[in-house]
């Protein structure tokens, strides 16, 4: 049969038909590569590491919230030390300023601002917070779940060699790579990483990090102007860009173009349609970010007024900008990148979960055809609720009321996609794999997400609930119990085909309890901090405003909550260890893929060898049906290929023999 | 392994994969330069009366860079068009000549256009000074008309007059040596010094309190304390009905000298990115657009050069070079089609 076909046979295909390809050098093969696949998995691990880091940012956060003013655990006493060390006498400014030498440990000195005395200071706590959200969105999730399992999955899935501009998608991922090294320098320099919000709204933005008109003699104003936070942050974000315009304009081109014979529109996996629609809100939303990216670049490094309005006093001075700029421009262009990014972030991870329930229920999609009309409609009418972020700019009632009723109306598609998930559950006989266990749970976590945003849409809640916990919470049901949790079990059902090695069952199962219990208990109290008004920006916690500190919400007061939210924070962070463990020893250790199809599944990625060689195919790939069919009644196994040959009685055939 | 339909087209889509990477990728570019032209929509809806400039740049040199460039869109057709009619001499013709096109357009921008503002100056008097200057503003006359008011003066900057007194005086000496200036004591007031000379430009005159003072190196030791400016026509006639609209034709700054005190002016600067939205928009865009026009440039040389990927893959497959001639020209006339909405946003309105 030719599920059972070994790898060992397969590699010895995959050399046949590699034959006039030539050995490379390694760096060809796993370091500038053009293969789709090692792309995929570069960006993947790149994205794994961001991931993992952002995590840690966040709970160096979540300490200073919990115990605000208190030094830091382990990160927070080394890097007091480090201050110390710092401050000593051959190394202090103060003696490195009589004998006038050169500042050799200048890219340390940003610690003595984020850890003064080995606790978190604001101007910290800020930068973490900027980073995280930045790193979390454009240097985790979205390489990830678009790039990394776009890159890997989709050309095997519509039958492709590779992507058509393979040496395109080399650049994609090495100006990512760029824009990853520009995050990573920004915390090194004088003052450490940007400090203005993910969203890095002007005027903040625009005189963070640039000591306001104050030049020190000597100090060359390139330096000043380009060796900063956000200037570094703005400038990683035009290559961020640059990267995903490259990687969606070959995504499509490759749906497009490179579908095998015989699979149709219809017969496309849900996950090439999620990405596929991906790629177009990549492709027209980030631009208008690049285009704003660049006039803040302009603005901070030339000096420029973009986003300066006219006369803006700070410090009791009249800032040095000519003015006439507008920070709502800033504001516009944003949101209309950063309200797609939303579906950008949530669609590639809606399509997994759709490929893994429909493998784990053993039965197809339900409403395979209304999903992709949902998503298509979801797609276009995510370029029109921007503004709903924007409420408290103090629009007019009528543009107002506009975005309220777009995003009402969006949330339709969104409903219709999570109810085609949820029936597709109905009357399945579920296998409770490990993909699976993230898969379901998903689902509801999605649900929580979505529908505590209905409340957000309307203009009089958002004026009482903007940026609170609230918002926190909302967006993060969405992004991380939902988003990461489909990009995990995203990595448990094709770690198999990417490795030739399943990961462990068990680890799997403890890796997802942990996670779903503590991610709920560190965001499900947050809807009541924010309800109760605590803002999102305060890095104390809330622990200076009185009014929180004694409102008791569900029998805890606002800093009591703090504290059981960070402490699920690092249960959730211990909840991890099992999966990084997971992940790294099973490549080598862990147990081989019986087949080259161990999920028994129906789409054309398992129809390679295990893992798949250059060029992935090691036949001819014709399609004969569509994604998803499962338990077909009468024929001889729950799951018939889609590169199966029909036959003559309109019956699943049994496989052929060898 | 080979990737289908790199050169010949996928039959359901009638395209080969270039053509329709490049339609994507400027579908993007839209979304880019849209970007743009919404925050030069944005910045002209938000500007106070007055602070809009009209009619500063030079409309016969802009034409003549559009007739340049729709000329070239023109030739790279051409030049597609011979190898699809397999002449490879006429190809390498008109394709030189689309090249030559860039290069021009190119050329205009960064050797005339650009220095030429560079080296022009204009100073924001502040509402409360408009008075002092009416000579050269005209304001009351504008007025009159229902003009909007004139808050600028400009035109080229000929003496700094600056406070040097506290100056560290070795580097200040040596800031003089460095840009070729000379210092003597101001006409007006003896205690002030008057710096001049031919490379006295904008961006020099800002570099001056930049001199640090005699007695603590952390602090400015030179204070600017007026310009002395070769105005502009407008400000130096400012009732002629001449000058009231927008003109046309690029007029040179005339004899007549104003002193603009620093106290009064709001900003003031070379007609650089930072002078004023108009000009940071507009640099933002022709910076974007000659960077466009540079990139195609670029390919466009490397497909007419005798190399791999150039002529000599003519006869290895000549479909082949026509589709990467017609891929760069969709992106060519794209560029050109952004100059087509950059001349008169710019130039006429």
């Amino acid at each position: 049969m030719a599920a059972t076909t070994t790898t060992h046979e397969h590699d010895a295909h995959g050399h046949a038909h590699d034959d006039h390809h030539h050995e490379q050098h390694w760096i060809w093969k796993y370091v500038f590569s053009t293969d789709h696949k090692t792309i995929g998995i570069q960006y993947g691990l790149t994205g794994l590491v961001f991931l993992f880091f952002g995590f840690c940012l966040m709970l160096v956060m979540r300490w200073q919230l919990a115990n605000p003013d208190t030094v830091v655990p382990i990160i927070g006493q080394i890097m007091g030390d480090l201050v110390a060390w710092l401050n000593q006498e051959p190394r202090s400014l103060e003696a490195l300023a009589k004998t006038g030498s050169f500042d050799s440990w200048f890219w340390l000195r940003a610690v003595t601002d984020i850890f003064p005395g080995g606790k978190l200071s604001a101007d910290g706590y800020n930068s973490f917070g900027a980073m995280h959200g930045t790193i979390m969105v454009f240097f985790g999730i979205v390489p990830i779940a678009f790039a990394s399992f776009g890159n890997f999955v989709v050309p095997l899935q519509i039958g492709a060699p590779d992507m058509t501009f393979p040496r395109i998608n080399m650049a994609s991922y090495w100006c990512f790579f760029i824009s990853c090294i520009f995050m990573v320098v920004s915390f090194f320099v004088p003052g450490g990483a940007a400090k203005s919000g993910w969203t890095s709204y002007p005027p903040l933005s625009e005189i963070s990090d640039l000591g306001q008109g104050i030049y020190p003699n000597g100090f060359e104003p390139f330096i000043h102007h380009f060796f900063n936070g956000q200037t570094l942050w703005v400038t990683g974000m035009i290559f961020n860009i640059t990267a995903s315009l490259l990687g969606s304009v070959n995504f499509i081109a490759t749906i497009i173009q490179l579908r095998a014979p015989g699979m149709t529109w219809m017969r496309l996996p849900f996950f090439v349609w999620a990405q596929f629609v991906t790629a177009f809100l990549l492709l027209l939303a980030f631009p208008p970010l690049e285009a704003a990216g660049a006039m803040m670049f302009m603005d901070r490094v030339f000096d420029t007024s973009f986003f300066m309005p006219t006369g803006l006093i700070v410090g009791q001075q009249v800032t040095q900008w000519s003015g006439g700029g507008s920070p709502i421009l800033w504001q516009h262009l944003f949101w209309f990148l950063a309200h797609p990014e939303v579906y950008v972030l949530i669609l590639p991870g809606i399509g997994m979960v759709a490929e893994i329930i429909a493998c784990g229920t053993r039965k197809p999609l339900y409403g395979y055809k209304a999903m992709v009309g949902a998503i298509f409609v979801l797609g276009f009418l995510s370029f029109i609720v921007w503004a709903h972020h924007m409420y408290m700019t103090g629009m007019g009632a009528k543009v107002a009321a506009f975005f309220q009723t777009t995003t009402i109306i969006i949330s339709i598609p969104s409903v219709i996609l999570l109810t085609a998930l949820l029936l597709s559950l109905w009357g399945g006989s579920i296998r409770f794999t490990t993909p699976m266990l993230f898969a379901t749970a998903f689902l509801p976590m999605f649900g929580i997400g979505g529908l505590t945003g209905i409340p957000l849409a309307f203009n009089a809640v958002d004026l009482y609930l903007h940026d609170t916990y609230y918002i926190i919470a909302h967006f993060h049901y969405v992004v991380a119990p939902g988003t990461i949790f489909a990009i995990f079990a995203g990595v448990y059902h094709w770690y198999p085909k990417a490795t030739g090695r399943m990961l462990s069952e068990f680890l799997g199962k403890v890796h997802f309890w942990g996670s779903l219990i503590f991610i709920n208990g560190l965001f499900a109290p947050m809807f009541f901090q924010g309800m109760a008004g605590m803002h999102r920006r305060w890095y104390d916690g809330g622990a200076t405003y009185e009014q929180l500190s004694n409102k008791v919400v569900w029998g805890k007061t606002g800093i009591e909550w703090n504290e059981f939210i960070s402490t699920s924070a690092f249960l959730l962070c211990a909840a991890q260890l099992p999966f990084i463990w997971n992940f790294f020893w099973s490549m080598k250790f862990g147990k081989k893929v019986p087949n080259d199809n161990p999920w028994d599944a129906t789409t054309v990625e398992w129809d390679t060898p295990t893992p798949p060689g250059h060029g992935n195919f090691v036949k001819e790939i014709k399609v004969y049906r569509g994604p998803y069919e499962y338990s077909i009644p009468g024929a001889e196994r729950d799951f018939t290929p889609q590169t199966e040959l029909p036959s003559d009685k309109n019956k699943a055939p049994s496989a052929p023999k060898h | 392994m080979q990737i289908p339909y790199e050169v010949q087209a996928r039959p359901d889509t009638g395209l080969y994969n270039a053509k329709l990477g490049i339609w994507l990728f400027l579908a993007s570019e839209v979304m880019l330069f849209g970007g743009l032209f919404s925050a030069y929509i944005f910045l002209r809806m938000g500007a106070d009366p007055g602070y809009w400039p009209h009619g500063l740049l030079n409309v016969p040199v802009g034409t003549f860079n559009t007739a340049v460039l729709i000329a070239s869109s023109v030739t790279v057709v051409l030049s597609w068009a011979s190898l699809k009619m397999r002449k490879l001499q006429q190809y390498k013709l008109w394709m030189g000549i689309t090249i030559a096109c860039g290069v021009v357009f190119l050329g205009v921008k960064l050797l005339y256009e650009w220095p030429q503002k560079f080296h022009h100056f204009g100073a924001f008097i502040k509402p409360a000074a408009l008075e002092k200057y009416e000579p050269y503003l005209g304001n009351q006359h504008l007025k009159e008309k229902k003009l909007a008011p004139r808050v600028e003066i400009s035109g080229h900057l000929h003496e700094v007059i600056i406070d040097a007194s506290k100056a560290d005086k070795a580097k200040f000496d040596a800031f003089l040596k460095e840009h070729h200036l000379t210092a003597e004591p101001d006409h007006h007031d003896h205690a002030l010094t008057l710096v001049k000379g031919k490379h006295l430009t904008p961006g020099v005159a800002e570099k001056l309190p930049m001199i640090p003072s005699a007695t603590d190196a952390r602090v400015s030791g030179v204070k600017i304390v007026a310009f002395e400016v070769g105005l502009d026509p407008a400000n130096a006639d400012p009732t002629n009905p001449e000058n009231e609209r927008p003109h046309f034709k690029f007029k040179p700054p005339t004899e007549t000298l104003a002193r603009v005190e620093a106290a009064d002016i709001e900003s003031a600067s070379a007609f650089a990115p930072k002078h004023s939205p108009y000009f940071a928009v507009y640099f933002t865009i022709t910076g974007l657009h000659g960077l466009h026009v540079l990139a195609g440039v670029i390919v466009m040389l490397y497909l007419w050069l005798p190399i791999k990927g150039g002529t000599l893959l003519y006869k290895k497959n000549p479909e082949h070079l026509a589709n990467r001639v017609e891929t760069v020209g969709l992106f060519w006339h794209f560029v050109d089609l952004v100059w087509i909405f950059v001349f008169p946003i710019f130039y006429l309105l």
